[in-house]
């Protein structure tokens, strides 16, 4: 009698203490991660890799908010990180022509369009975000190569404040800490304290009910996946800061890693659930976990499956333990 | 007779359209003939066995957004295979190829059965697993095509007793698509398990009522978009006679040929005729566009919105059938 019955109420236990406070554990897998690789390679940890790792954490911890505020609504957004290439390639060309500011403008108007698009064929086509950020995400890759036909002669230069942002450090704090603080915290505050965050959760957990009691879904998808494009554009801006040289592939690697770091971030893929607090520290795993595997010299293909297997565990074992609450 | 013509009035249209173009072809391109049609034939093989796999998984009632990384897989694998083999192994390879395609997409439905995730996010996981296993064969485009093999898709087919100006109109890749197809469906859609694919389509409820084993079911529908998505990327391999390990544009033009191909977003309705007949609308207006020499980069934009279009329309019919 003790087995069969002590057993679940723990699972259970377990399984609602880690759905309340995903970030406990997984700040545990972070310190577990970071001792691994101390002892790998002792003296590797120090001030400047732990700046090193908080930089190279931040744009993918601000992508990783488009992929979590869009999952809270059940969605997704896989255009994210082509809209920040999108972004980050429109501003370095345009800067040459235009100067600072506006080139900056365009690139937002640039990556609003998508988001646009995107939140156009979701809140009224009713297309699944998965294939409708997919099929935009070819489109502005499609856009972005006749663009750049038409910017080859004028060269692309990236403005000294993104570099200054991008690689600067302040002892273990890097300077792009100065946009990602307040935009960490704007997003937490509004996730829980405001109604456009209480909305996603709303229609994330049941879209007919929130309709029912008077939620007009369309407008919280239009903004929201608008806003997702807006958050992915800055980005792109603070990612080119860091690596310096405007590409057409620039971001589109950060994707895959995104929407590792919201689903490890304890944010359930179905909605509803999760927020973006466990998603900063997810990015930070992340991070860590990819200058392990480059110790590891594990190459890039073993790194995708690893990534797929992570995404798919993880979900799996929420499955689990939300079918068990 | 008029019932038959309701019942397949989706097809008979997109039959229509893709006439249309032929016609619309020939006025822009005058000299278009049977190289043309063979050329088409031979670059729409990739786009159509995905298309097929595609259209079995939605009427199963799920997607499978791994399907172009299954066939950059395949791709690899075979371009390494027959690297090492050469014209002699030529048997060997399509074997292993299509249980490599069975094995790829059976993993794929047993995991989504088996953990309970749904499909699009088992199979987005799986995307990146199956481009990570691509990379791992070939890091690079390399390998090459045997010969033997590359002769079964080019050129036109051979038969007794007509005269070569109607065989020359027959490009063989297209026989090949055919025999392929109707070599799995023709029996599966008659049996047992075909109906079981489209009961648990349209209501999976209901099918698990009447006694339809629905894992095995829907493992079954993976496993068989997994062997056309092999056939893809062996057909791309021996189309380009080269390995290419980056996953092409094959997932979002499966689907839009899909739903343009009269197959419901949700499953239990459509055939494999429709979706295939819309691939070859979608790459004759491909064709169309290069033959008037618009910019490569533009005409992707203008499929790239076609597409969006046409998924976007499915999402607005799937909407529809819900509310009825």
């Amino acid at each position: 009698m003790t087995a069969s019955v002590t057993q679940t109420p723990i699972l259970r236990r377990v399984g609602n203490f880690l759905r309340d406070n995903p970030v406990i554990p997984l700040i545990v897998l972070l310190l577990v991660l970071v001792a691994v690789l101390q002892y790998l390679r002792p003296g590797i940890v120090n001030e400047r890799w732990i700046a090193n790792t908080i930089k190279f954490a931040i744009p993918l911890a601000m992508i990783a908010a488009c992929q979590t505020l869009t999952m809270l609504t059940g969605g997704i957004d896989l255009s994210a990180g082509i809209v920040a290439t999108v972004a980050s390639f429109v501003m370095a060309t345009q800067v040459p022509l235009v100067g600072v500011g506006p080139a900056i403008a365009y690139a937002m108007i640039a990556a609003v369009l998508v988001g646009l698009l995107n939140g156009v064929g979701v809140a009224f086509f009713r297309v699944h975000p998965l294939i409708m950020t997919l099929g935009s995400g070819l489109i502005a890759t499609g856009c972005l190569q006749v663009y750049q036909r038409l910017v080859i002669a004028s060269g692309s230069s990236v403005p000294e404040f993104l570099t200054w942002l991008g690689t600067g450090r302040w002892g273990v704090v890097p300077n792009a800490m100065i946009v990602f603080l307040p935009f960490a915290a704007l997003i937490l505050w509004a996730q829980s304290r405001t109604g456009f965050g209480r909305l996603l959760y709303a229609v994330g957990s049941n879209e007919r009910a929130a309709r029912l009691s008077g939620v007009r879904a369309w407008q919280v998808y239009l903004a929201l996946y608008v806003l997702s494009a807006l958050i992915a554009g800055v980005a792109g801006l603070l990612y080119i800061g860091m690596i310096r040289t405007a590409s057409l592939s620039l971001a589109n690697a950060l994707m895959l890693p995104s929407v590792a770091a919201a689903v490890v971030g304890g944010t359930s893929i179905f909605g509803g659930r999760g927020g973006y607090g466990g998603t900063i520290v997810g990015a930070l795993i992340l991070t860590v976990l990819g200058t392990l595997l480059t110790l590891l010299q594990m190459p890039e293909g073993a790194r995708r499956v690893l990534f797929g297997a992570i995404i798919l565990a993880v979900t799996a074992i929420y499955v689990r333990l939300t079918d068990q609450g | 007779m008029i019932r038959l013509l309701q019942k397949n009035g989706w097809v008979l249209g997109l039959v229509a359209l893709m006439v249309l173009l032929f016609v619309m072809t020939k006025v822009i391109q005058p000299n278009f003939g049977a190289s043309g049609i063979g050329a088409l034939s031979r670059a729409a093989l990739p786009f159509a066995f995905a298309t097929a796999g595609m259209a079995i998984v939605v009427i199963v009632g799920g997607i499978d957004l791994s399907v172009a990384s299954m066939m950059a897989v395949a791709g690899v694998a075979s371009a390494a295979l027959m690297h090492a083999l050469g014209n002699e192994g030529s048997l060997l390879v399509i074997l292993a190829v299509l249980a490599l395609g069975l094995a790829m997409g059976a993993i794929n439905g047993a995991l989504i059965v088996v953990t309970k995730v749904p499909d699009i996010v088992v199979t987005l996981a799986m995307l990146f697993v199956w481009e990570g296993v691509a990379l791992l064969i070939l890091s690079a485009p390399g390998g090459s095509a045997a010969p033997a093999l590359r002769a079964i898709i080019t050129g036109p087919v051979s038969v007794p007793f007509l005269p070569e100006a109607i065989t020359a109109f027959i490009p063989k890749s297209l026989v090949v698509l055919v025999v392929c197809l109707a070599v799995v469906w023709v029996p599966l859609s008659h049996s047992k398990l075909g109906l079981w694919i489209y009961a648990v389509g349209s209501d999976p409820l209901a099918a698990f009522r009447s006694g339809v084993p629905i894992g095995l079911t829907r493992i079954v529908a993976y496993a068989l978009c997994g062997l056309f998505a092999a056939l893809g990327g062996l057909s791309l391999t021996l189309s380009t006679g080269i390995g290419e390990p980056i996953p092409g544009p094959y997932l979002m033009a499966s689907v839009a040929a899909v739903v343009l191909g009269g197959v419901v977003l949700g499953g239990g309705v459509g055939g494999l005729l429709g979706p295939i007949i819309a691939v070859f609308i979608l790459r004759i207006l491909r064709m169309d566009l290069t033959l008037l020499s618009v910019d490569p980069n533009v005409s992707a934009i203008i499929e790239g919105t076609i597409m969006a279009v046409v998924v976007m329309f499915g999402g607005l019919v799937a909407l529809r059938g819900r509310r009825a």
